[in-house]
């Protein structure tokens, strides 16, 4: 398989992607491709490889071997600010926000690069109605409306959690990697991330590490299982809901999903 | 706050202009007016040192080198003037020691900023050694011992202007003092000044919204070099001679107590600790040996009680006193600072006491360590107390401030 066969359908593609910590095999040669789209859903037990993938696909570490394209161009080993300026756009499964801003502070800065602000000090930047309003509407969306001008840090973890997810959203980007965006919710606060993920990831393409089976069969067109470092099966949650492989190797009695 | 200069910061900043202007008139004195000219120079150094550990997270032990390497380009640069390579008057010779610091920065911080934390501090203790080594070695440049000698009225009165007196100085000093302090503030309210902040709490997730904080900090690194340089210029103008001190490590530490002191917290938490450290250095010094140990004494009471600095102390009130609660601490405050006083007191007697009288003897010395040691145990016995007074006011006022905000 050549990445210039993925171009244009595919969003993310990787091929043969490994990745070692020290003598340690994490990731063992995954095969992945991510429809231009579409909701893709990573499942699989804790400590299969999930959150690493997600580092490799967006820069945080480098791959020992194997290669990934987003929207057909190569960005193995490339920096995480520019894979993100590709359109590339993820949040974390451990809150990584920036404490000591306003929340509102918070958004704003998301957007300042995709904006055309980059490194500028001749400008005032409560002057940029662009950025103001692009963070307004994330702040809205987010439902933090009211702590607005709360120091990040200070909010409460579900709080935190929202804002993770508008940090990750706010500037637009086209492909979305989401990790464990609902993990420690309450019922009712995990409806309103789903609601919320699924309004902001409208016509773009979405990949999200889900432990909630409910929320994963909700919102993904396609589900991949990953299983000690390889992708076990790919398929539609239809497809995955019957597949022997996956009731075997990871899902068991969970398929019906009210796990953790 | 929507726009930078809205009209409370205007008054604020046309005060601190009308400050600066009126001061030499309140105080006409010679001593008066090197004071306040060195000041002036020590809030631009301490604001720029600001720039890289308050705003942007780098703990810097080497900024005395843009401010030093700035001093003496500026040195050289009157120099050459006067001997007609080129004209420039001097007040402008503050832009030959931005740009130097700029240049300086640029370069060196290339290498320092690509690792935050504690590689970086190590890297600019570093990189401040080599630059004082090489101040010894390279004696055409930095003058060896006796450094360069420089006169800031060689080139002549421009518009008026000789420069001879030192009064000229002094607004000269206040003039690019107050530029760079406006410059810097905007600077915070800016993109770059929002992204250093996002860099300082966070370096890694700025990378996933688009930034590179290797840029963010090299940057800003920059600019602080930049301001450091006009301060640097500033210090040779005034005293017509610079030193290879000016960039050693004595001065580098210095700008850090002074941040410290002040408070890295607020935008001009900096210019607190630059006047409370010039202030104390020069005139205490004349009072007292001692001035070293107090001022030890002092920097370890505001890391230990108030590790945010003096303006963090400040601004904590903030919130009350536009609550109007400030009157519910008062008691507590006034009790803990008269007993706190007495503390004082007994210890400047006990240390000037070690400093000075340890050779002699006799009833009046030891009539007097009683009455110090006394004064330190009656004065501890109360602070300990009205301390705890204070919290326990302070923890009453928590409930009716949450109410109010
Ligand atoms: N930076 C790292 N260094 C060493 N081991 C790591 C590192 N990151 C993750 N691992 C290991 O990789 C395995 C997979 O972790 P992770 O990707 O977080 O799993 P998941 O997200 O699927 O629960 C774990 O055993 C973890 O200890
Ligand atoms: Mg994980």
């Amino acid at each position: 398989m050549e990445l210039g066969d993925t171009m244009n359908r595919h969003a993310l593609s990787l091929i043969d992607v490994r990745k070692r910590f020290g003598q340690t095999k994490i990731i063992n040669g995954v095969n992945l491709e991510i429809v231009a789209g579409e909701r893709h859903a990573l499942i699989g037990p804790n400590g299969a490889g999930k959150s690493t993938l997600f580092n490799l696909i967006s820069g945080r570490f480098p791959v020992s071997s194997g290669s990934i394209a987003l929207n057909g161009s190569d960005i193995t080993n490339k920096e995480p600010q520019v894979i993100n300026r590709l359109g590339l756009s993820r949040s974390f499964q451990i809150t990584n926000i920036f404490p000591k801003l306003s929340v509102f502070e918070n958004l704003r800065c998301s957007v300042l690069w995709v904006l055309g602000y980059r490194y500028s000090f001749l400008r005032r930047i409560s002057a940029l109605r662009d950025a103001k309003e692009s963070a307004e509407r994330t702040l809205e969306m987010i439902g933090l409306k009211d702590r607005r001008e709360k120091m990040a840090g200070e909010l409460t973890y579900a709080e935190q959690r929202a804002l993770e997810i508008g940090i990750t959203i706010a500037s637009g980007a086209n492909v979305i990697l989401l990790d464990e965006p609902t993990a420690g919710m309450s019922r009712s606060e995990t409806d309103t991330a789903v609601e919320l993920i699924s309004r902001v990831t409208e016509g773009k393409t979405l990949l999200m590490v889900e432990h909630d089976m409910g929320v994963v069969f909700d919102l993904a067109d396609r589900i991949s299982v990953l299983v000690y470092g390889e992708v076990i099966a790919s398929g539609t949650p239809a497809e995955i809901r019957m597949s022997k492989k996956v009731q075997e190797a990871y899902l068991g009695t969970q398929i019906d999903g009210d796990e953790e | 706050m929507e726009r930078v200069f809205n009209k409370s910061r205007l008054i604020l900043w046309g005060s601190v202009a009308l400050v600066f202007a009126l001061l030499p008139l309140l105080f006409p004195g010679g001593f008066a007016l090197s004071m306040l000219s060195q000041l002036g120079i020590a809030i631009i150094f301490a604001l720029s040192y600001n720039m890289l550990l308050g705003q942007t997270g780098l703990l810097s032990f080497g900024h005395a080198v843009y401010f030093g390497l700035g001093a003496f380009m500026t040195a050289h640069a009157i120099n050459f003037v006067e001997e007609g390579a080129f004209g420039l008057p001097i007040s402008f010779m503050p832009l030959v020691g931005g740009l130097t610091g700029l240049v300086f920065s640029l370069f060196l911080g290339f290498v320092t900023t690509r690792r935050p934390g504690t590689p970086f501090a190590m890297i600019s203790l570093g990189i401040a050694e080599m630059v004082a080594a090489s101040a010894l070695m390279f004696t055409t440049f930095f003058g060896g011992e006796g450094g360069i000698v420089t006169d800031r009225t060689a080139g002549g009165a421009v518009w008026g202007v000789s420069y001879g007196p030192q009064v000229q100085v002094y607004y000269l000093i206040a003039v690019w003092c107050f530029i760079s302090m406006a410059l810097m503030f905007v600077i915070t309210r800016t993109p770059l000044g929002q992204i250093a902040n996002a860099v300082r709490d966070n370096p890694e997730r700025t990378q996933f919204i688009g930034y590179n904080p290797t840029r963010v900090r090299w940057i800003m690194m920059s600019l602080a070099g930049f301001f450091a340089g006009i301060g640097g210029a500033l210090t040779t103008i005034n005293y017509e001679i610079i030193t290879a001190e000016s960039l050693g490590l004595m001065a580098s530490g210095n700008v850090v107590l002074m941040a410290f002191i002040g408070g890295i917290g607020q935008f001009w938490g900096p210019i607190v600790g630059a006047v409370l450290v010039t202030f104390l250095q020069s005139a205490l010094s004349n009072f007292t040996q001692a001035w070293l140990l107090y001022f030890g004494l002092l920097f370890l009471l505001i890391i230990l009680f108030s590790p945010g600095g003096i303006s963090s102390l400040i601004a904590m009130h903030g919130p009350l006193w536009r609550a109007g609660m400030m009157k519910r601490l008062m008691p507590s405050y006034v009790s803990a600072l008269c007993s706190g006083g007495v503390t004082l007191i007994g210890i400047i007697g006990v240390i000037e006491l070690l400093y000075r009288g340890t050779l002699l003897v006799g009833v009046h010395v030891a009539f007097t360590w009683i009455v110090a040691g006394f004064l330190v145990l009656v004065g501890a016995f109360f602070l300990r107390r009205a301390i705890r007074s204070v919290a326990q006011a302070w923890e009453d006022l928590s409930p009716d401030l949450a109410k109010w905000s």
